[in-house]
């Protein structure tokens, strides 16, 4: 049964303004409400449709009649902050992200209305430790647990969600552990730090990234609210790229940085607002992390339709390379010219000199055994 | 007297196969262009493990070939017992204070077997957490010694190498050469049992003598978190020059696949089980060390 009435919140940043706007798209839907702290951009307010913007704080028991009032069967829950500075500082980051999902699944499980609850939650809850296993599998947990930041925050919401479950049991819940976002029109972490021309990294490592394309997230996310899947699933690209890759492919510079000073250069970037990326995040990278996608395809019942390398790509169209791939194949095939003038004209030299100075013909080599024959 | 003259004995026809000459230089250099140009495009290919087959082809194999040919002069023998395709778990003895009997291992299963199988390794954190290390081991196709890596690399079908003697074989001392230490807890087992592919005892002589360690400085170890601080005849008394392995002559020889299949993925809990596998491989390998020393003439030749 399709859900009737729908609640996104952090519906202003661009997955939750596409969800919100793809699903007003769905005539079986009544209502879309999207919340957030701040009115959309009016790019994505364009394109919301018939969505209702309530703006509203999580954190705020206001929420509560929001979901009341309308009745909402189905929650979604994207309003989880990355960055520090995206939210205004570390203190309110973490305010908002665990208090103020604590709030909205206490205003979820007195409303008996509801009867779906969707989290986006992320890979980083695995941690990132030179203990962890190549590929995660949702049923392992994190080597090392992490201590701090947006990763213990997610720890933290989906040990709030598995509550709520429990307490719930009604109520279907989904937990989708997405792997880094890209793509030409969503901001993440990557798409901000790969627009920089010269992109530091962490000296001594090259982490594995598993990427998901912008389009599969968006269906994704759509198939886990209008279906019935409960239970916790990866949701990635198959096939993965080495960091270093990665910015070569982009034709971007990398600038190794020992890992010591990486937290004066997030600062710096930070305060000169070139983007916004703490150096948790850039240890969150050191290793890679990998997701298993069985339970994606098998169970979830969806196959992204971009690979990790095709979502690069695809992103890849709307950043200029700083190393354009043309000027290195044109460089490469230079190359190769020259090495085959080289070689022709060093034969011609040599046969020049054969004719100048010709040499007694060797005598034929005869392979093999040898006889010698008395006469 | 006529001049004695040499004629062939088969003329014409079947002429002895001519080994195919290397390539020119220019084959050559073109290559290089083409690897260069690959590599700042970033235009090749790695697995979910950080594998780059591009650079261990064309940068690693090649820097590790004169030492596997002309310096410890590698024999290889029973690859036959290494299946063409298919996963299998290749477990050996480790020696010689850093471990270059991986690395041999390695250039041995792709050069000299009929297949060219990738050899992927296990290795300890200690390896993973060391920057730049880690992130060489993983593009060499490493990977961390754990079971889950371990099931999922021998279900891909791929050739699996395990040490299961860790770092107490590979820093033991001198003194104690060619004996197994421990196994430890028998994961590589229960690994290959869940799997069920074969396991292939492989046994290495010669790695033991290419830095004798006659000494382990606990301190310099413990201040630089390693498992032990190596002292040989000539490091690090000779500085970077003791740094130069000794010319040894090295046999790795690979034994008769031990089946797993029929105990099924449940004999994997079954620690009887485990642990009998886990004595039979290491009295295999312990045996045929014996027999390659018995084949030996000397260290060097």
């Amino acid at each position: 049964m399709p859900p009737a009435v729908v609640l996104v919140t952090g519906v202003s940043r661009w997955l939750g303004g596409a969800l919100a706007a793809e699903l007003a798209t769905d005539p079986a839907i009544d209502r879309v409400i999207g919340v957030d702290t701040v009115p959309p951009a009016p790019e994505v307010l364009r394109r919301l449709g018939r969505t209702e913007f309530v703006r509203a704080d999580i954190r705020n028991p206001l929420i509560a009649k929001v979901i009341d009032s309308a009745s909402v069967d189905t929650v979604v829950h994207m309003n989880i902050s990355s960055t520090p500075a995206g939210a205004g500082g570390r203190v309110p980051m973490k305010e908002l992200n665990v208090i103020g999902s604590m709030q909205l699944l206490a205003a979820c499980q007195r409303a008996p209305s509801v009867r779906r609850f969707v989290l986006k939650s992320t890979s980083a809850v695995y941690g990132a430790s030179p203990r962890d296993p190549a590929v995660f599998t949702e049923a392992m947990q994190a080597r090392q647990v992490p201590r701090g930041g947006f990763a213990k925050d997610s720890l933290d919401i989906e040990g709030y969600v598995r509550s709520f479950a429990r307490r719930r049991p009604d109520v279907d819940v989904a937990v989708l552990r997405f792997a880094h976002f890209i793509g030409p029109r969503i901001d993440s972490l990557l798409t901000e730090f790969f627009r920089l021309p010269v992109v530091p990294t962490v000296l001594g490592y090259d982490a594995r990234l598993q990427l998901l394309h912008e389009d599969d997230a968006l269906a994704v996310l759509v198939r886990a609210t209008t279906g019935d899947f409960t239970g916790t699933t990866n949701v990635a690209a198959p096939g993965t790229v080495l960091l270093s890759q990665a910015l070569r492919r982009l034709g971007r510079i990398a600038v190794p940085v020992p890992s010591a000073a990486i937290g004066s250069l997030s600062k710096l970037t930070r305060s000169a607002g070139m983007v916004d990326w703490s150096p948790e995040q850039m240890r969150l990278l050191n290793y890679g992390r990998v997701l298993d996608l069985r339970v994606l395809r098998e169970e979830f019942g969806y196959s992204p339709r971009f690979t990790t390398a095709a979502a690069l790509a695809d992103y890849g169209r709307t950043v200029a390379p700083v190393v354009p791939p043309e000027l290195v194949g044109s460089v490469a095939a230079g190359a190769r010219t020259a090495v085959s003038r080289a070689a022709t004209g060093i034969t011609g030299l040599r046969a020049a000199g054969r004719s100048l100075w010709p040499r007694t013909p060797d005598a034929p080599l005869v392979p093999g055994l040898r006889a010698v024959r008395d006469l | 007297m006529p001049e004695a003259r040499v004629i062939p004995l088969h003329p014409g026809g079947d002429e002895p196969s001519t080994p195919t000459p290397p390539p020119g230089w220019e084959a050559q250099l073109t290559e290089l262009v083409d690897f260069l140009r690959r590599r700042v495009t970033g235009d090749y290919d790695t697995d979910d493990f950080g594998f780059d087959p591009d650079l261990t082809d064309h940068v690693v194999l090649p820097l590790l070939r004169p030492w596997f040919q002309r310096w410890f002069r590698v024999e290889t023998q029973g690859l036959e017992n290494v299946p063409d395709v298919g996963g299998a778990l290749v477990v050996a003895n480790h020696s010689g204070t850093i471990p270059v009997d991986s690395l041999m291992a390695t250039v041995a299963l792709h050069d000299d077997h009929p297949a060219a199988r990738r050899f992927r390794l296990l290795g300890a954190d200690l390896v993973f957490s060391t920057p730049f290390m880690g992130a060489l081991a993983r593009k060499l196709g490493a990977t961390l010694a754990c079971n889950e890596d371990a099931e999922r690399l021998l279900r891909a079908g791929e050739l699996v190498g395990v040490f299961p003697e860790g770092f107490k074989g590979v820093g033991k001392p001198f003194s104690e050469r060619y004996t197994l230490q421990r196994f430890g807890r028998g994961g590589f087992v229960t690994a290959a049992l869940r799997a069920g592919v074969p396991i292939v005892p492989c046994a290495i002589v010669g790695a033991e003598e290419i830095y004798p360690m006659i000494g382990n400085a606990r301190t310099a170890a413990r201040v630089l978190g390693l498992p032990y601080f190596p002292i040989t005849p000539t490091f690090p008394l000779l500085g970077p020059l003791g740094m130069v392995p000794l010319p040894s002559k090295w046999f790795i020889a690979f034994g008769e696949p031990i089946e797993t299949a029929s105990y099924g993925p449940a004999a994997a809990d079954d620690p009887m089980v485990v642990f009998n596998l886990t004595d039979q491989v290491r009295e295999t390998i312990q045996h045929s060390l014996y027999q390659l020393l018995l084949q030996r003439r000397s260290v060097f030749s």
